[in-house]
């Protein structure tokens, strides 16, 4: 854990076995249990707790009018959670499966993105979160798989965090409910239950933009986010193996996102790989290695090597071979190595 | 053996069921999905689910369907608890479009008096030259900022022409503390609430003084201090926000509602439907008006819906709806304050449709005469609202035609001098080009600001601050 970007509220936090689902229910606990003006809403996360079970017992603890189902109508979601959010409210809105946000892309990219800007300061959606599981391994096929985050990161006004673990999952979203602008929390439903840490019982935040450094090393400095964080953990140990150092970072903010760290890695490492489930073209590690290379193009020794989804619809068949895997990212850490 | 989750799926369902009940409907048929945690045991977790409810409702019928598919299983209960309630059919008959017909309410003639057996509303003497004042102020003002798009001192126009009761008549039977989220031709709701001619200069010409500091094309209003909020242009985004803001309202237990205006043709997008929808659900307390004024641009009604107006979508989603004419400030009035009363006081929404004419283009960007005739507009231009208010005040005795001659002179006058002076003021610094894009400006977004201003000190003259 990196302990030093981790503001603690309390001493010596008492701690317990959670996973990725459990973290994202005492999180949203205890957002509720602190600020009367926090509110669930979303398809089935009343009675039912969420598809996932995320939502578990939020209603029965704090009533159906702070944690409610609504109608099927992802727009509509976005659309109220925006204005409850003017009014004051700080709603967090579930989206079921991130391969259904986009009936809600106009209000997230038209609305809640600019609500602050296009009126002047006038006024603002900035309490808004949304939650929304994301990714592949689950056997999905084409709508229950997708990771459109590079959709969202395009868009000045949001702000886009992805967590990789119980711990951080938790912390950051403490963090999303409460930061003064719109964020998009995508959660990584492959490892909602197979992540499984010791998690503190009570509040904390992480800070979103501050990307983690996972583990030093020498020769390549290997980046990513979200449930894609156990592929490249994988692969660093095979590389590991071979006699390669790989330096970890796991971004966890997208927008805004922490160039410096990962900057400072790859002016020690001389190489960089970016990794990502969604597909290659116009993916985010595209903006990573661009920005990367400008900023440190004379320490590269090596192309910047991406391992990501092809361009491809979400398969369903062939997602084993469609998913950028440990395999494939050792394979492209040998051979920016050997470059 | 009982499977994980089937107590809670009961529950939920037996929590359905008791809510149907309250509505007194003849059949329940609920749609339950359930993922994830019951992965991969769905057969047995099905046959569980059955065997509960059917100890629970002994003699009814429970189906409950199982598609072949591995993601989900989706559990659809059907019963039938109550005897049926409505006749049943005994041979096919459909409904459609004419089974509702939703009659218009009118209580002005065109030359001012009332219709007989109209109840005419409890408006004051003050009240209502107020309402007609701003009335003819719009009217102004729409026709002076035409002339200055035309002259090309300002890069863009609408007009409220023709519809100004529509506006008139519903923010004034509202409250200050009541939130008013408008498409973009309702600017008659910043005047009543006290929006001055200089703010609205400074909004159109996009100057140092403009609460929106100049980042938004002319007539997107906005003011916190008067709870109007911004408009945007895409259409019909307001509608759903509009039933969040209520339902924020609602929770904080205030004596406030939301009044949410758009057009027919937006009332097309999907957000119409997952507003009204919501706030139905929810029981949110918004008042919602679609002006009906016959075209979205050049689209008319007939290419926009099928049905007579937009009035029976509201019975459709279970809200109290009226269909006013929207040329009638008295009418428009009369609805407007008991929707408002009904909003708070009932907590649920209600849906009023005004029919009125765009007597104006849609904006300074189109010419109607390539769409329709000249002999249409003037079948409305012989309805117009403020003419026909200004008949009924005169009727009053509380009006006379030599002060309104008086209160044109005067606005127009005030008006091409507020346009003078908002021309010349300043523009906004250039460094509210990054600001309120977020709360506080982040790291990139600086770096990209000192670029921009290296870049801008080498060719000044290029661009000018």
């Amino acid at each position: 854990m990196a302990n030093s970007t981790v503001r603690e509220i309390g001493n010596e936090p008492k701690t317990s076995k959670m996973n990725l689902l459990q973290a994202i229910n005492s999180g949203l606990d205890i957002a509720m249990a602190t600020d009367q003006r926090v509110i669930c809403l979303g398809e089935d996360i009343g009675q039912f707790g969420g598809v996932f079970r995320a939502t578990s017992n939020l209603q029965k603890k704090y009533g159906n009018q702070r944690c409610f189902n609504t109608p099927i109508t992802e727009q509509g979601i976005v659309g109220f959670a925006i204005g409850l959010a003017a009014q004051g409210s700080v709603p967090v809105a579930e989206i079921q499966f991130a391969d259904y946000i986009f009936p809600a892309f106009d209000q997230i990219v038209n609305e809640a993105a600019k609500y602050r800007y296009r009126s002047g300061d006038e006024f603002n959606c900035g309490g808004l979160t949304i939650r929304t599981p994301y990714g592949g391994g689950i056997d999905g096929g084409l709508y229950h798989s997708q990771s459109p985050e590079a959709y969202f990161c395009h868009t000045p006004g949001l702000k886009v965090v992805m967590p990789s673990n119980a711990y951080q999952a938790k912390g950051l979203l403490l963090s999303a409910i409460r930061d003064p602008d719109p964020v998009i929390f995508f959660e990584p439903k492959a490892i909602y239950r197979a992540s499984v840490g010791q998690v503190p019982e009570g509040d904390y935040e992480i800070p979103l933009g501050i990307a983690e450094v996972v583990q030093q090393g020498t020769d390549i400095t290997l980046l990513g986010w979200g449930a894609q964080m156990v592929q490249i953990i994988k692969a660093a140990e095979l590389a590991a193996a071979d006699g390669i150092s790989c330096e970890i970072i796991d971004l966890r903010s997208l927008l805004p996102w922490d160039r410096d760290c990962v900057a400072q890695s790859v002016t020690k490492t001389g190489r960089l790989l970016i990794s990502h489930e969604a597909p290659l073209t116009g993916g985010y590690a595209g903006e990573i290695a661009a920005s990367i290379q400008e900023h440190c193009f004379l320490s590269l020794e090596a192309p910047i090597s991406r391992v990501t989804g092809l361009d491809t619809p979400f398969p369903l068949i062939y997602e084993k071979h469609y998913l950028p895997d440990h395999l494939k990212i050792f394979e492209a850490i040998v051979a920016t190595r050997n470059y | 053996m009982l499977y994980s989750g089937t107590i809670l799926a009961v529950n939920n369902i037996v929590g359905h069921i008791a809510q149907l009940k309250l509505k007194k409907l003849a059949y329940y048929a609920i749609n339950a999905y359930f993922y994830g945690c019951i992965l991969g045991r769905l057969a047995g977790f099905a046959r569980d689910l059955h065997a509960n409810l059917r100890s629970q409702y002994k003699g009814h019928s429970i189906k409950i369907i199982r598609p072949q598919k591995w993601i989900y299983l989706r559990c659809s209960v059907t019963m039938k608890i109550a005897p049926n309630l409505s006749p049943a059919k005994r041979a096919p008959k459909f409904e459609d479009g004419s089974s509702l017909r939703i009659p218009s309410l009118q209580i002005l003639n065109q030359d001012g008096s009332v219709i007989a057996g109209a109840t005419v509303p409890d408006l004051s003497r003050a009240q209502a030259t107020k309402i007609y004042s701003d009335m003819l102020y719009i009217r102004m003002l729409d026709e002076r900022m035409q002339s200055a798009q035309r002259q090309g001192r300002l890069s863009f126009y609408m007009t409220c022409t023709g519809e100004e009761a529509s506006v008139a008549g519903t923010i004034a039977a509202f409250q200050p503390q009541d939130m008013a989220m408008a498409q973009y031709r309702e600017h008659l709701v910043l005047r009543y609430r006290g929006f001055t001619t200089a703010q609205f200069m400074n909004q159109l010409f996009g100057n140092l003084d403009d609460l929106g500091k100049g980042r938004q094309m002319p007539v997107h209003y906005g003011s916190r201090e008067l709870n109007i909020m911004t408009i945007s242009s895409p259409l019909a985004t307001q509608i759903p926000q509009a039933s969040g803001y209520a339902y924020g309202q609602k929770l904080k237990g205030k004596d406030a509602c939301t009044l949410c205006y758009f057009g027919e043709g937006a009332a097309s997008e999907g957000d119409f439907h997952a507003g009204l929808n919501m706030a139905a659900v929810l029981n949110c307390p918004v008042v919602f008006v679609v002006r009906n004024n016959g075209y979205a641009i050049s689209t008319s009604c007939a290419e926009q819906f099928a049905t007579d107006g937009i009035a029976p979508r509201g019975p459709g989603y279970g809200i109290k709806t009226i269909r006013v004419d929207g040329n009638d400030i008295l009418a428009v009035y009369a609805a407007s304050v008991e929707a408002r009363r009904i909003a708070t006081q009932e907590q649920r929404p209600v849906f009023i449709e005004t029919m009125s004419y765009r007597l104006g283009a849609h904006s300074t960007s189109d010419d109607p005469s390539g769409y329709r005739s000249k002999q249409e507009e003037q079948i409305w231009r012989d309805k117009d609202p403020i003419q026909r208010m200004k008949n009924w005040l005169i009727a009053q005795r509380w009006w006379t035609e030599e002060s309104d001659t008086d209160l044109q002179k005067s606005y127009r006058t005030e008006i091409l001098a507020e346009l003078k002076l908002a021309e010349q003021r300043d523009k906004p610094p250039l460094g509210d080009l990054i600001t309120d894009v977020y709360k506080s400006v982040p790291t990139h977004l600086l770096e990209q600001f000192q670029e921009l201003e290296a870049h801008i000190a080498k060719y000044p003259d290029h661009y000018s601050v």
